[in-house]
């Protein structure tokens, strides 16, 4: 069996045991209304955590994800709000905002041969004060488009609603899982986390695929952003506070393995979920404190970063 | 090697290479037919690896020309060279051991249908293709999931897809066993009936005479020879590898009335996987010598008496006292030095200053309260410094800016303000300019009339001379002979290492 | 390329006397950096270098200075010997919050602070020997390991806390957040006697060597018979211990423990004062004093954003810039610039700074 299909189906497992272990406490968590918000609630997470899955795959990291979501609610708030932009046009101003702001980490990263965490770094710095320095108040958002959204959903049997943004992350997650495993920049995003060497002796433009794969985690998080707008109907500079190590949590608990190389996008869409599960459990248990979501993921994230080096610490096995 | 043509398919003209100061390449030619495999030998540092960087497009070379078919080439990097037909398989197999055989083999020139590329497609042709060199794998599994010799195989499919001309490759059996050998044979003599030209290295004497239509051998950067293999037997190749550059003057035992010292150190039984047990005594004022080629297990001796890997069995005995060395703290709590074979990746501290590099095995000794003084530093450093000429502008000055000579220098200084009893030192002379190596002999010769106990590895043969009171011989992961005294010969070394004449010499 | 300097003979040339140390500090581009910070406060704001004694303590921005960035530079203190083995502690936030919280709650529950600061500092050992333990047995990358107790550590905090902010009114407590001694600001004098038994601890001791050495070649280092495991367990505890000083002042400041606030993000404010401080995140050389530098550096600059008037959150845009300065300064494309220039002649200072 491919080794790196072990951590994901421990997720998996795991996310099955845990749900079935919650619904036998609280029949209630079986139903498509808990679903509906266990996706709506994880949305922006979801798709932060999905340019985050690239990031990690190719080996490195980015901790401006959340400072982005937050520049990027800001950034729509004032578009629309003070400029009286539509919606839909700030979205698109602020997807490639975010775009080209990703990207020139990727650059960074790439010449200054510099550890991916130290530039995002200061692009994470950069965007929190970016946001703060566009408004350091929180704007709210009136315009008939959010109301019309937050008003539209799918009414799935059982009385769920699966929302704009549920469904929003969905696509991104349908389209990722084809991007990473049916495209040549997939391939190269794995090659590189493999092996930088033997990718660029083999051919894999090292430069260009590095810019590329933080210009979309950036996109991705600018898409959160616009999420987290619909689903805040506002922007401030500290929404998203510390998601950049939610959606890394995600990422290694839905199997990728921190160093890069291996690892699905799947994955990631069930570590988002089981992060959600726990925190639906603690609210229909309502004894647990909220901090108990944070020890959990933290007991998982250990799990499976020991998991991961006991996996993969073995050579190759002769066969 | 009548059947190919006229004219080399590959060619190098008067190659030159210099890193620094150092010349890796001085003025090399080298010629590549279709439909032969040329192997290229020599010891570490002899330039192979920097040869085929440059035949490949790694290097650019600073003097000569390249010529494929007749007309010369500039390659910009390996993938120009790829271009023009000319692929490398490494050692250290460059594939992706994170993807499945199929997109190896595919990487970067995926069939795509709409930007999405077409997996049952790849593996169909993976498979296709694997199946020409006798290979029926789970093309879909990881790459690592494979033995060296798979990887190594679909790493020569990559190659010999995207080139199609000339195949290099590197030590591609350095980590097989005699089956996978006997596979990756197979494959070689299909791709030479293909007409394709093979640069084959290798440090396995017996497979060079299995596989090789010529030979071409390479010492300090230059060319010794280039002979067909049915003109020479292993005894001239060994001789080619080993030969004089510099010549000394005397065999130690020469200048003294041989009376031994008592033994210092003396290890019994002492083995591991893939190293047969042996016995072993060195003497106060003694230096063994160990001769062998490159990957026969001499280096892995060394590691193993210095507790870098520790035994499986066999015991060690320091002055009559039994001691357990499991790592490196305790061998140089017992009182050894070892000065390893890489001495930027193993030995030197780079950044650290030349005072710093030479006291700190003293330092790890004493432990981290029994501080050396800056003062007690700067006495010790300039002693050994003074003691060995150590050529350094300032004791404060990073120690990577110093010489491959003076940096050797700098680690024996470390390891003998340890005061040590027994000194191991690996190819302390590869990668030192040939001048500086005479010095280094006289140091050993020194350093033995001091009264110190040493084990020295080396691929110079007349340096081993030079030095050696006895001269231990390995091959094939086992130590097969030993000579004293008189035997000590060049001719004696390379008949043993060559393993063809000596048999009454074998232990 | 640099030019080995094989015609001298050392036998022959005394050692060269050091340069005068006094010289050679004020020289440091951290100390020139600090002193144009300082000067441009005192441009925007004139008074910035005014002090006053007042109920028997010095007052003015200088000090306030000093006082604030006592925290980050205590972080910076345990983070520098870390980053100095190649390694980098991202928990040491979470760790404040947590020893924090555990001096907060024994002190309310009647514990005296006598008991409750060693407990809450031996419990900031204990976090900083399990990442040590991680990185060293389980051979986890640092990042990653410290990464478990950056995300679960906040909420050992919560838990301890109960989640909510627990206010104290333990007059020692108090004291090391906002006491004075001498007329000065405790933590700041806590920020002295840590970095100056710290700064002689790896320097008096073999300590400081050995980490550089473990830091610049691990496998070089065992070869020459160094056992560096005990080493990063020591490196990564001592990271631990100072978080947990840290977490004591921040707590003491605000008289309360505030597990969700408390060391937010300051484990990257200690990189970077680390980092300004000229330790390499690829491990060896390494300056304790430089990094409190740093840490002042990063301090100075947040006052004299608040002075002229912008918001706090500028502050962040002006740390990036800082960053990426650092960076194009320290990568190979300066290098290959300033190559071009005259060979730099004294190659022994280069290994203090970067």
């Amino acid at each position: 069996m491919n080794r790196s299909l072990r951590p994901l189906l421990a997720t998996t497992a795991i996310f099955l045991v845990a749900y079935f272990v919650a619904v036998l406490q609280h029949p209630n968590m079986l139903s498509t209304r808990v679903l509906g918000n266990l996706l709506t609630d994880n949305a922006f997470l979801g798709v932060a955590a999905i340019g985050m899955t690239f990031v990690i795959l190719s080996g490195g990291i980015d901790l401006s994800v959340g400072a982005v979501i937050g520049f990027t609610t800001v950034l729509i708030a004032v578009l629309i709000m003070w400029l009286d932009l539509h919606p839909l046009l700030a979205f698109a101003i602020a997807l490639v905002t975010a775009g080209a702001f990703g990207a020139a980490m990727g650059a960074a990263i790439h010449f200054l041969k510099v550890p991916s965490f130290i530039v995002t770094l200061a692009g994470m710095f950069l965007a929190r004060g970016g946001a703060s320095v566009l408004s350091s108040d929180s704007i709210g958002i009136r315009h008939e488009f959010y109301s019309a959204v937050s008003k539209s959903y799918i009414l799935l049997p059982g009385g769920g609603r699966l929302t704009v943004i549920g469904i929003i992350m969905l696509i991104a997650f349908a389209a990722a899982i084809v991007v990473a495993h049916r495209t040549r920049f997939g391939s190269n995003v794995y090659a590189l986390g493999g092996s930088e060497t033997s990718a660029a002796l083999m051919g894999v433009p090292v430069g260009r695929t590095t810019i590329m794969i933080y210009a979309l985690s950036s996109t991705l998080a600018g898409l959160a952003g616009v999420v987290f707008s619909l689903y805040t109907s506002a922007g401030y500079s500290l929404n998203a506070l510390g998601v950049e190590l939610d959606a890394i949590a995600a990422v290694v608990i839905g199997g990728t393995l921190l160093t890069g190389g291996y690892g699905f996008v799947a994955g990631t869409f069930i570590g988002v979920m089981l992060q959600g599960l726990v925190q639906t459990y603690i609210v229909f248990d309502g004894t647990l404190s909220s901090w108990w979501t944070k020890i959990v993921v933290g007991v998982l994230l250990f799990m499976f970063i020991v998991l991961q080096r006991l996996v993969f610490r073995s050579g190759p096995s002769r066969s | 090697m009548s059947d190919h043509g006229t004219r080399p398919v590959l060619q190098g003209c008067g190659i030159v290479k210099t890193f620094g100061q150092h010349r890796a390449l001085d003025g090399v030619d080298f010629d590549l037919y279709a439909g032969e495999v040329h192997a290229l030998l020599g010891e570490n540092g002899a330039g192979k690896s920097t040869l085929i960087k440059i035949l490949t497009g790694a290097y650019q070379p600073d003097g000569g020309e390249l010529l494929l078919d007749g007309e010369p080439i500039q390659l910009r990097d390996t993938l120009h060279g790829q271009g023009y037909g000319i692929g490398t398989v490494y050692q250290e197999v460059n594939l992706l051991p994170n993807r499945s055989a199929a997109e190896n083999l595919f990487l970067g020139r995926q069939p795509t249908r709409f930007g999405l590329i077409q997996r049952r497609e790849i593996e169909t042709r993976a498979r296709d293709l694997l199946a020409g060199y006798g290979l029926d794998i789970d093309v879909h599994a990881e790459l690592s999931e494979f033995s060296v010799a798979i990887q190594q195989i679909v790493a020569i499919a990559r190659a010999v897809e995207l080139s199609g001309k000339v195949l290099v490759l590197d030590e591609p059996t350095a980590s097989l066993d005699r089956n996978e050998v006997e596979r990756l044979y197979e494959v070689i003599g299909g791709l030479k009936a293909k007409g394709l030209g093979i640069i084959f290295i290798t440090h396995f004497l017996d497979q060079v005479f299995d596989l090789a239509d010529r030979v071409t051998v390479l010492r300090n950067g230059r060319k010794v020879a280039t002979e067909a293999l049915s003109d020479v037997d292993t005894t001239d190749v060994v001789r080619m590898m080993l030969g004089k550059d510099v010549s000394f003057e005397h065999h130690p035992t020469t200048l003294n009335s041989r009376t031994k010292g008592r033994v210092r150190v003396s290890f019994k039984g002492v083995g591991r996987t893939g190293l047969a047990p042996f016995d072993l005594a060195v003497h106060e004022g003694e230096v063994v010598g160990v001769a062998g080629l490159l990957g026969s297990g001499r280096t892995e001796v060394a590691r193993l008496l210095f507790g870098v890997d520790a035994a499986e069995s066999g015991s060690f005995t320091v002055d009559g006292q039994p001691v357990s060395i499991r790592n490196p703290a305790q061998a140089v709590a017992a009182g050894f030095g070892f000065c390893p074979e890489d001495r930027k990746l193993d030995g030197i501290f780079g950044e650290l200053s030349v005072r710093e590099n030479i006291i700190i095995a003293l330092q790890a000794k004493l432990g981290w309260f029994r501080a050396l003084n800056r003062d007690d530093q700067i006495e010790l450093s300039g002693r050994y410094a003074e003691a060995l000429d150590i050529r350094a502008a300032d004791h404060d000055m990073p120690v990577k800016f110093l010489s491959g000579g003076n940096q050797q220098k700098v680690i024996l200084a470390r390891w003998l303000a340890i005061d040590p009893t027994f000194l191991i030192l690996d190819e302390p002379t590869r990668g030192i300019d040939v001048g500086a190596h005479a010095e280094i002999v006289r140091t050993i010769n020194r350093l033995r009339e001091e009264g110190l106990a040493l084990f020295v590895i080396s691929s110079e043969l007349d340096e081993v001379v030079a030095y050696s009171d006895r001269v231990v011989v390995m091959r094939e992961r086992q130590m097969v002979a030993e000579l004293a005294s008189d035997d000590i010969t060049p001719d004696a070394i390379v008949q043993a290492i060559a393993g063809t004449h000596s048999k009454e010499n074998t232990l | 390329m640099t030019r080995p300097t094989a015609n001298i003979r050392p036998a022959s040339q005394p050692p060269r006397p050091p340069a005068r140390p006094v010289y050679a500090f004020v020289t440091q581009p951290q100390v020139i950096a600090l002193v144009a910070v300082l000067l441009v406060n005192w441009a925007l704001f004139p008074g910035f270098f005014t002090i006053t004694w007042q109920d028997g303590r010095f007052f003015g921005s200088l000090i306030d200075v000093l006082n604030r960035a006592a925290p980050v530079a205590i972080l910076a203190i345990g983070m520098t010997a870390v980053i100095a083995t190649k390694g980098v502690d991202l928990s040491v936030g979470a760790v404040m919050a947590i020893a924090g919280a555990v001096a907060a709650t024994l002190v309310t529950s009647g514990v005296p602070a006598i008991v409750a600061v060693p407990v809450a500092l031996a419990v900031g050992i204990a976090c900083g020997l399990w990442n040590g333990i991680l990185v060293t047995f389980l051979d986890i990358q640092p990042i990653i390991a410290t990464l478990v107790l950056m995300v679960a550590g906040r909420g050992l905090a919560q838990l301890i806390t109960e989640g909510t902010i627990v206010t104290f009114s333990d007059p020692v407590l108090i004291f090391i957040g906002t006491g004075s001694i001498l007329g000065f600001p405790t933590p700041a004098v806590i920020a002295l006697v840590l970095m100056i038994l710290a700064t002689l601890a790896v320097r008096k001791t073999a300590l400081g060597l050995l980490i550089e050495a473990v830091g610049i070649n691990r496998s070089a280092a065992r070869f020459a018979g160094l056992s560096s495991r005990v080493l990063l367990l020591i490196v990564y505890s001592f990271a631990g211990f100072c978080a947990a000083i840290a977490g004591l002042i921040v707590a003491g400041d605000i008289r309360g423990a505030d597990a969700n606030n408390a060391g937010l993000w300051l484990e990257l404010d200690a990189i970077l004062a680390v980092v300004i401080g000229g330790t390499s995140l690829m491990g060896g050389r390494f300056s304790i004093p430089m990094a409190v530098l740093g840490a002042l550096i990063i301090q100075a600059m947040n006052t004299g954003i608040l002075i002229s008037g912008f918001s706090p959150e500028f502050n962040l845009v002006v740390k990036s810039g800082v960053i990426i300065v650092i960076l194009v300064l320290q990568s190979h494309l300066a290098a290959r610039f300033f190559q071009r220039r005259p060979a730099a002649a004294n190659p022994s200072s280069s290994g203090q700074q970067k």
